[in-house]
This record gives C-alpha cells, structure tokens and sequence, in this order.
C-alpha cells in the first residue's frame, strides 16, 4: 500500500524567534530546524504499518522553503521510502498547504490508502491542515489519534476527546489519520540510515507546479510582534514577627487595585 | 577553496549521535559512575544505531564512515559520557589492526560477527612493566607447530572482562625490541586466560579496566595478522587511527564541561549579580572556547588527512596531546566556577574532571605524544 506522510519542518522548541523586518513572518535564518513533533509519530506509524504490511512505500511530503531539507533526510534516515518536497515560503497558509500537499500527492502518480499528519504543529497551532486536506481529498480523517491497529485500511483507531474519553473508529478505505503524542516512541533515525539516505529519492516541486497560486491564499499575514515583556514581580519581606498580617493586607490590595486578578 | 563545512550527513551524524548522547548517555552517566556498572544493554542500544564499530569498513558490513565521520561520532559520545566512549572506542582500536593489516578472510571472520550483534573487543598492549615504553613488551608469542603460543601478562585492558575478541601485541624475543612484535588476535574463552579483577579507578568507573594472565595460550596460525615481526609497523598505523579517535573524546568531554559552566554562570548569582558578569568567569570561559575551538580543529584536521590518505603522525599526536590536555583544563576549571557545588556529586562537573584525566594517560601520555611529534620534526629533517 501506499503511505503518505505530511510533515512541517518547525523551529526548534529552544529557539527565541523574532519577528522579520516586515512583521510578516518570523525572522528564519538563524532558525534551528526540527521535525514537529507530532509528525515524528506521523512517520513512527507509518513505518510500523509498513513493517506489518509488506510491500508498502512510505512517502514523506514536505511544504516549505527549499534551503533546508534537513526534516526530509531525517525521515528518510528514519527508513522512509521517498520524500517530496514543495517549495514554498514557511508561512503559507493552511489552505494553501492542504492544497499544495494534494497536489504533490497527485504528482506522485500513486494514489494514497493512508495518509498520515501530525495533529497540529507547534509553531502556529493552526490544527487545520490534516481535515482541509481531507476534504480536498475527499477522503475521511481522524484527528487527536492516540492508538493504531489494524492491516492494510481496515484499522481500529482510537482518538482522545475531552475528560480523557476514548472513541474508537473503524476504518475500511483510504483516510487521513491525525496522530497525537503517546500513539508510539519514535526511533532515532540510525547512522547507517543517515548514510543510506542520500540514496533515496527527493523530488522538488515548485507551488505552480502542483497548481497552487495566489487565488488560493486564504490568509494574509501581518504585524509580527513579540507579546510584551512581563513586567518585573514584587518582593514583600514579611520574616519579622508581626509584620505578617500588614504584609498580607498590601499583597491582598495590590491583587485586586494593580494586577486586578481578584 | 579551503572549506570548513561538514557534510549534509556530517551535520546529521552529528545531530543523531548527540540526540543520543544527551538522552541515552548522560541521563545515567551519573548512576553508572556511582555503581561502576557495565553498562551493556545501553551499548547494545547504541550498536543498534550504527554508532559503535565505526572503523569497520562497508564491505564486511560496517556503515562506511570516514575518518571525519568517525570524530564526530566519539566527540558526540563521549559528550554523553568519557567513560562509556572508552569501552565503546575499545572496540575500534582492537578492530583497526584487523581493518589496517588483516587478510580478507580474516576480515570476513573477525570483522563480520561484529556488524551481526553487539560484540566487545579488547586492544591488549600495555604490561605491567611497559606502558610508554610500548616496544619493550615482554608477552611472547612462540611458533609451536601450526600454532602460536602466547605467554604474558597485560595490565589495563578495557573491557577484558566482557571481550568476545583480544587482539594482543607480543614478541618472539624481547631483545628485538620493534622488530620482534607480532599482533595476534585471540578468543578470549581460550584455555590458559586469566582474566583479573575489575580495577577500582577514579574516573572513567563504569568502564571495564582489567589485567589478563596469558599460560600457554594456544592460538592458530590464522589468527597472526601480517606476518610475525609486523606487529610495530601495525601498531603505528593503529595509532594514526585511533588519536583522532580518543583526541575527539577529550574534545567532546570539554565541550561538555563549557556547555555546563556557561549555563551555570548565567544561572549562579554572587554580589548581586550572576557570575557570568564578572569579569574573571568571563575569561575562564573565553579560554575555555578558544581551547575547545583549536581542539575541534586539531582534531578535524588529523581525521581529514587520513580519508585524504596522507601521514597524519604529527597531526594526530598533536590533536591528542592538545586536546586531552585542554580537556582537563577545562574541567578543573569547570569545578572552579562551580565553585563549591562543582566538588559535590550532586552537580555534573566533578566527575568530568575525573574523567578527563585518564585521557592525558592511556593511548600514549600526553609526553609521549610530544615525543613522537619531536621525532617527526627532528629525524624527517
Ligand atoms: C583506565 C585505563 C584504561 C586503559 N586501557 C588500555 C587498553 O585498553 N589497552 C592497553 O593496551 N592499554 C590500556 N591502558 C594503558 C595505558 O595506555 C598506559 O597506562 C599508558 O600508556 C601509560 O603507561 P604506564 O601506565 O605504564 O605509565 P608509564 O609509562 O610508567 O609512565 C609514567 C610517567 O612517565 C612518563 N614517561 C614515560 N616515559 C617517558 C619518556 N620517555 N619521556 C618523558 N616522560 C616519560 C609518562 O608520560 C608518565 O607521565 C589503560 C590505562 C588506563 C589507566
């Protein structure tokens, strides 16, 4: 069967991000990139379900600029099949995404008996792509997924819902399937996967290539700014007896007169 | 023109082995310096990733690292921890007299099983009586019809009492010095070893450091690598090999004590301020950075010359020597900023310190190294 993976290269969860010159997007180019964590259980899956049912190719399928494929090799170290990557400015929007992913998908040639995201990636929690691309797709998709079972499309899933709830669904066909964190331990991409990777095969796709242009863009960016410095906390010395209750009553004023919380 | 970039996969080979070096290693290399545990399912894990047996060349099944690749690997574990990069670096300097002078089919026979499972090997040179002084082993190896018997003692072996292979430097007769070495690869299970006890040491404590007792210890004539009397010229190229090797992971035990020391200061506050503000913390890490940096070049450099294929003697002697002496600057400096703190085990940088002193002592004293560097300057000219 064929397996897509979709995965977003994002700045490492470390990194201090600074708005660009234009305040249209975050300043990228002393960014250190990582795989979103949620697609490393995306491509974890995938290479699970591919074990368990021979003769599958597993196809990873980036959106973003073209100058670092770090990710890409990554998941082709991790012992992915093929990657493809759509160039592309890191802030495209989701719709744009959906659509530039389904394009690569088609120009693939293969059509896709599972297709699987993370649930949402943490630079913009947008959460959007993986049911856009569903619905462009016109396939059915699942999200939030925590358990994985099954052969081929017929899979038992389980995603999380609120309270800690379970649901379980049945699946027999083609689907776009969410992961969230906890469905598996992802593997280290291993040196002589590293090695083996250059390879393998990457094909590089332009937008217009795929049929994605500027009729498509939902969303315009601006005003980039970083959230206001917190200011600096209060220190109120109450060790000496008797000083306490005075202490307490200050404290008490400032919550509701300055910080307004009570 | 001069390029200083790694390659695409050098950078992931990076990534990787540090992701585990940070997750897998130093997350216990506390715990096993406490206990002095071997730890071996940990290695097994690494194994399992391609990072031990660097040295093994792609067609008996190694991964197919350069030399650079190979630094970056040790610089990464032992950042993880100095002592577990000596038993899993042990391996390679045992293999590389198999990989440098061994025939074909002792490469398919004693290479091999190594890339099939988690294999350990023992690199036994070092005696009792001769360290430095490396040619003046006495250990004999004695043609006995169709075998070799090996007689001696070793002192300081790694891993011996978890080897599944030895390889073993002995002579036909002392008074030949250099030209009476052999190298000879024995199975450890063989009638006649006695392996001793594990040696207490103060760092480096959850690798395996043990002397052997060889009694007429038979081993087939297969088992000789080149010929009798090729063990010195075998042994030098080793070395080429494994300084870069053991100069990476003084680099990467320094670059770890940086690491620890520039996020203390930052954190640590004295006369109202932290200490990273006051001018003498400053310098120590500056010298610290400059030490790291000309290190991580000596070492790059001594690794590139022999994927180039050129003598690399000076270089790696330097590289070594450099390298492990900045090592143990860096650390005792570390415990320095940490002050206090720095002295209890409750803070990593003690036994960094510990750690980083064995490493200006085995695969040749920091003297030693200038000794080899002063010969290639004085007896090349
Ligand atoms: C934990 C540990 C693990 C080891 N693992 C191994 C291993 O796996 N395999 C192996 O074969 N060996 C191993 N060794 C041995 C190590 O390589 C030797 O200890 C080292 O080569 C030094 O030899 P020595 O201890 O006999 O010191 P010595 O040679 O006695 O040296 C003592 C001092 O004299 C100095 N010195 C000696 N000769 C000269 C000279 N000509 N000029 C100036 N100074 C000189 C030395 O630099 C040193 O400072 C290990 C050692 C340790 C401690």
């Amino acid at each position: 069967m064929n397996i897509f993976v979709c995965i977003k290269q994002v700045p490492d969860t470390e990194t201090k991000v600074t708005p660009n010159s234009d305040g249209t997007y975050i300043e990228t180019s002393s960014i250190k990139w990582i795989m979103n964590p949620y697609d490393e259980y995306a491509v974890e899956q995938a290479l699970l379900h591919k074990a368990a049912n021979t003769g599958s190719t597993i196809t990873v399928v980036r959106v973003g600029a073209v100058k670092d494929t770090e990710v890409l090799r990554t998941a082709l170290a991790m012992g992915v099949d093929e990657a493809i990557l759509v160039d592309a400015p890191d802030n495209l929007d989701s719709y744009q995404t959906a659509k530039a992913i389904k394009g690569a998908i088609e120009k693939s040639g293969k059509t896709a008996d599972l297709i699987l995201t993370g649930k949402q990636a943490i630079d913009d929690d947008c959460l959007q792509v993986p049911q856009l691309l569903a619905q462009l797709m016109e396939l059915p998709s699942i999200s939030v997924v925590v358990g994985f079972e099954g052969t081929g499309s017929d899979l038992t899933l389980r995603r999380e819902v609120e309270g800690g709830a379970i649901e379980v669904y049945k699946t027999s066909g083609p689907c776009v399937v969410a992961c969230n964190k906890g469905l598996n331990s992802p593997r280290y991409a291993s040196l002589p996967g590293i090695m083996k990777a250059k390879k393998k095969p990457l094909a590089i796709h332009s937008l217009t290539d795929i049929g994605v242009n500027q009729d498509d863009v939902r969303v315009k960016y601006s005003n980039f700014v970083l959230p206001p410095e917190k200011p600096a906390g209060k220190k109120f010395e109450a060790m000496e007896e008797g000083q306490q209750a005075a202490v307490v009553a200050e404290v008490v004023g400032l919550l509701r007169t300055e910080a307004k919380v009570l | 023109m001069m390029n200083f970039e790694y390659t695409i996969e050098q950078k992931e080979i990076r990534e990787m082995a540090m992701k585990f070096a940070r997750n897998e290693m130093m997350t216990v290399a506390t715990e096993f310096d406490l206990s002095g545990e071997f730890p071996k399912s940990l290695f097994e894990k690494a194994w399992s990733h391609g990072l031990i047996n660097t040295c093994i060349p792609e067609e008996y099944g190694g991964v197919g690292f350069s030399a650079v690749d190979s630094v970056i690997i040790s610089e990464c574990l032992s950042y993880g921890c100095m002592g577990m990069n000596s038993s899993i670096m042990s391996n390679d300097l045992a293999l590389l007299p198999i990989v440098i002078g061994g025939t074909h089919e002792q490469k398919e026979k004693f290479l091999r099983p190594f890339t099939e499972s988690y294999k350990i090997a023992s690199f036994c040179l070092t005696e009792p009586g001769n360290g430095s002084d490396a040619a003046g082993i006495k250990t004999t190896i004695k043609k006995d019809g169709d075998d070799f018997i090996v007689n001696g003692e070793k002192m300081w072996i790694t891993n011996a009492g978890f080897a599944d292979l030895f390889i073993l430097y002995g002579t036909s007769d002392p008074s030949l010095k250099h030209k009476g070495i052999t190298t000879i690869i024995i199975d450890p299970k063989t009638e006649g070893i006695v392996i001793g006890k594990s040696e207490k040491k103060m760092g480096h404590r959850c690798s395996d450091t043990r002397g052997i007792t060889f009694n007429n210890v038979r081993v087939p004539k297969e088992n000789i690598i080149g010929k009798v009397g090729d063990g010195w010229a075998i042994a030098m190229k080793t070395l080429d090999h494994s300084r870069p090797l053991v100069a990476a992971s003084a680099l990467g035990g320094a670059q770890c004590a940086l690491d620890h020391s520039v996020n203390y200061a930052k954190e640590r506050v004295q006369f109202n301020t932290a200490i990273a503000n006051h001018q003498a913390i400053q310098f120590m890490i500056s010298n610290m950075v400059i030490k790291v940096e000309a290190s991580r070049l000596l070492v790059t450099k001594a690794a590139w010359l022999l994927d180039k294929g050129e003598s690399n003697t000076k270089v790696a002697s330097s590289a070594k020597a450099f390298a492990a002496d900045a090592c143990m600057e860096i650390c005792t400096d570390a415990v320095q900023i940490y002050g206090g703190y720095g002295y209890s085990v409750e803070y990593p940088v003690e036994k960094l310190m510990r750690d980083a002193k064995l490493i200006q002592i085995y695969e040749g004293t920091s003297q030693i190294q200038r000794i080899v560097i002063a010969k290639e300057i004085f007896s090349r000219s």
